[in-house]
């Protein structure tokens, strides 16, 4: 065990918080929303500059150039977060790792730049209603008409789609094939004629998915990725990279620490909450909780800075992390007894009913990116050598 | 940076762990346990020849000073092996107490013993933690009256070390105290009663104006307590997952049916970040003091509570032979329900955790 990170690297967080101070007021607010302005554009400019965002992207796509290093991209991302000035970003965390790898070098030059800059926005086609678990069910089809695919279906729980320029999408292209090697990997404009975007208001009472449908939209063939009948594992690349980051451990301190201010500053008949046995005993057995996925993350970064792959310590960071995140906003929302039903223009409403808010939104992120269940069977499967389900023949129940 | 063990780190734990896997396998457990040996001596040798009694003892006395770290990564493979030795008291808290507060003389008296696998100490700071049926020690003129409580290794020692109501640490010989055995369901440890009657006893000088080596004594034995659960319960889920791959019902194996896999998955989620946890809390006492009190508290909280859950699922998982004599999976079940309780329950220990950072006072 050694927690210190060494010279270089402690040389590497000093130019870090000196950039912050320095030029962190450039920064937009944390968490605005909708369409991203045009001072997040420049913040996210001069990040790419100064090697803080698209650090490993290669200089001739746009980026800082950087060799990958784990510890740094750790330390840039701690002490963002510590100074809680806006993190940089390369534009959709599941795309471009993927065109970087399997991307045709038109595509790479194409898309890469503008996405790394936050000037073209990506959403995600692959969920269908009938396709969700069973992902490489989908039908979507896209059928091939000269240089053309013309595509007709429909997917859902698209994040995003009516503030994005672009889809990554997953379309049927060889209907006779098995369901794993029918599949293809395409990228269209959102505004290709033929595309209706309906947003889809979920329990907390926001749009953040949609319900997007195809008639007819003719797509160039050069747009594939991969090739025909490769799109399953061109989408499992970015499958990996959107599992790495639901569950973070970060989101959990930050959680925890605001209900401890919670516990100390609320009351019931006069007593803050912290005097509570019941509710303390219940704070300490989430920080127990807390601590382990904390320590569990160090053990990943160590692993990951050897270039080695984590395993099981890394498996089961989004089933727990997206289970923790959740059971602290229950938490705060029981805390706050009958204040915590308030919602949205409601007085004496605490943190703009945040709280409930998250425990509605958090029930989302445990079912998206591959719902609590699949990642049993995977932990069960992968990390632990246990057998598939036996295959039904299709038609059988 | 580097989270994790070292080269020496592992090759350590794999040579108890390899030799209690040849040596103590569960026929030599139950065997030990039918016959309420609690110390089987060809096993004590063998742990000896490796150093194990003296792993935090200093090396000026003995031992092989090594650190709390190397101490939990053996107290994981015992729990591993539900081996029936005395190692949580005997080899790190009584070290503990007597490198902290004992006089020269009484470290240079005992030490070398234990570090060798000579002499054994029993430890009882439970009244100091949570007192049951008013259990507790006066002194007068050095002399202990009194009653101590689940004195743990206390069946096989030499001596105790045993707190007064003031907080004070003391060892007494065993032969001039009266003790008896607590009967507990996991019968590869022992814990006694002891009861002291104007007890001649030396104080531990450097207990007596000071609680800190009485804390950190017990924050070692709860480390210990939470490793050895982490490696029983590893133990448990480990055999759960073989017997999923290779029990048949319904011209399937168990473990592909997603009501046993899912069990199997969440046992294997829960326990493993508390490999992190205890690496870090044991890493912490050198390392990072400021942090060590809590960390220990919280290394034993939730390694009781993860350690009950996968003990019970790991037991479901086997179906009826998990309830068995037979399968002997009810030692490494009742292992981890014999850590839950001692030093501290973890509502007791969660509470102490609670005021370790200022919460409340």
């Amino acid at each position: 065990m050694d927690l210190a990170y060494g010279e270089e690297y402690e040389t590497f967080r000093d130019e870090v918080r000196a950039f912050l101070a320095e030029r962190g007021k450039e920064a937009p607010p944390q968490f605005s929303r909708g369409k991203s302005d045009a001072k997040a554009r420049d913040w996210q400019r001069t990040l790419i500059e100064h090697g803080y965002a698209a650090r490993t992207i290669p200089k001739e796509y746009g980026g800082y150039g950087a060799e990958p290093d784990v510890l740094k991209a750790h330390i840039i991302a701690e002490e963002f977060a510590k100074a809680r000035v806006r993190a940089g970003h390369i534009g959709d965390d599941r795309l471009v790792p993927t065109l970087l790898e399997l991307g045709t070098e038109e595509q790479k030059r194409a898309y890469i730049p503008p996405t790394i800059r936050g000037e073209m926005r990506w959403c995600q086609g692959y969920s269908e209603p009938n396709s969700g678990s069973d992902l490489a069910s989908l039908s979507t089809r896209a059928e091939l008409d000269g240089d053309e695919f013309v595509i007709n279906g429909q997917k859902i729980w698209t994040s995003g789609a009516q503030h994005a320029d672009m889809m990554f999408c997953l379309v049927r292209t060889e209907p006779d094939a098995p369901k794993h090697q029918g599949i293809s990997y395409l990228l269209f404009s959102m505004d290709t004629p033929g595309i209706d975007v309906r947003p889809l208001v979920t329990m907390t009472g926001e749009a953040t998915f949609n319900e997007v449908f195809f008639t007819d939209v003719r797509v160039p063939a050069s747009q594939i990725v991969g090739r025909r009948g490769e799109g399953w594992y061109v989408a499992n690349a970015t499958l990996k990279h959107e599992r790495g980051g639901l569950g973070d451990p970060n989101q959990a301190e930050t959680r925890f620490l605001h209900i401890v201010d919670m516990m100390r500053n609320e009351t019931i008949d006069g007593l803050p909450l912290m005097e509570y046995p019941v509710y303390r005993d219940r704070l300490l057995k989430l920080q127990g909780q807390m601590l382990a996925m904390r320590f569990n993350g160090m053990r990943i970064l160590s692993h990951a800075i050897k270039g080695e792959e984590p395993g099981l310590p890394r498996w089961i960071v989004k089933l727990n992390g997206c289970e923790m995140n959740h059971q602290m906003a229950g938490m705060a929302v029981d805390l706050m007894g009958e204040l915590g039903v308030l919602y949205r223009g409601s007085p004496h409403i605490r943190d703009g009913g945040l709280w409930q808010q998250r425990y509605m939104l958090d029930l989302g992120l445990i079912i998206g990116g591959g719902t609590a269940q699949i990642q049993k069977n995977l932990i069960g499967e992968r990390a632990l050598g246990l057998p598939k389900e036996p295959k039904i023949p299709a038609g059988q129940s | 940076m580097e989270f994790g063990l070292t080269e020496e780190q592992r090759m350590l734990q794999e040579s108890v762990s390899g030799y209690l896997g040849s040596a103590c396998a569960l026929p030599r457990v139950r065997e030990a346990a039918d016959a309420n040996d609690t110390k089987p001596a060809d096993v004590w040798e063998g742990l000896a020849q490796l150093g194990v009694q003296g792993i935090v003892t200093p090396e000026n006395h003995g031992g092989v000073g090594l650190s709390m770290l190397e101490a939990a990564l053996i107290a994981e493979s015992l729990g591993g092996a539900a081996a029936p030795v005395p190692f949580v008291a005997s080899c790190v808290m009584a070290p503990v107490a007597l490198t902290q507060a004992g006089s020269a003389e009484q470290r240079e008296a005992w030490l070398p013993r234990i570090a060798s696998g000579e002499a054994v100490l029993g430890v009882g700071l439970t009244e100091q933690i949570g007192r049951r049926e008013s259990a507790g020690i006066a002194v007068d003129d050095g002399r202990l009256t009194g009653r101590a409580m689940f004195v743990l290794d206390g069946m096989d020692a030499d001596a105790f070390i045993v707190a007064d109501n003031d907080g004070a640490m003391h060892l007494v010989r065993a032969t001039d105290t009266e003790r008896r055995a607590l009967t507990t369901i996991d019968r590869t440890r022992s814990v006694a009663e002891v009861v002291f009657d104007s007890t001649p006893a030396q104080v531990l000088p450097g207990s007596v104006a000071d609680r800190e080596p009485l804390l950190a004594t017990i924050d070692a034995g709860r480390l210990m307590l939470a490793a050895d659960t982490l490696g029983a319960a590893q133990t448990m889920l480990d055999q759960a997952v073989a017997y999923a791959k290779e029990r048949r019902q319904f011209n399937r194996v168990i473990g592909s049916f997603q009501a046993v896999k899912h069990l199997c998955a969440e046992m294997a989620a829960a326990l493993e970040p508390c490999r992190s946890l205890v690496w870090y809390a044991a890493h912490a006492v050198r390392a990072v003091p400021e942090e060590s009190r809590l960390m220990a508290c919280h290394a034993k909280a939730h390694l009781s509570e993860v350690g009950r859950f996968v003990a019970r699922t790991a037991t479901e998982v086997h179906g009826g032979m998990g309830f068995t004599d037979l399968l002997g999976l009810h030692y490494w079940f009742k292992r981890i329900g014999f850590d839950r309780q001692l030093l501290g329950a973890p509502e007791i220990v969660r509470e102490e955790a609670a005021v370790a950072q200022g919460w409340i006072g």
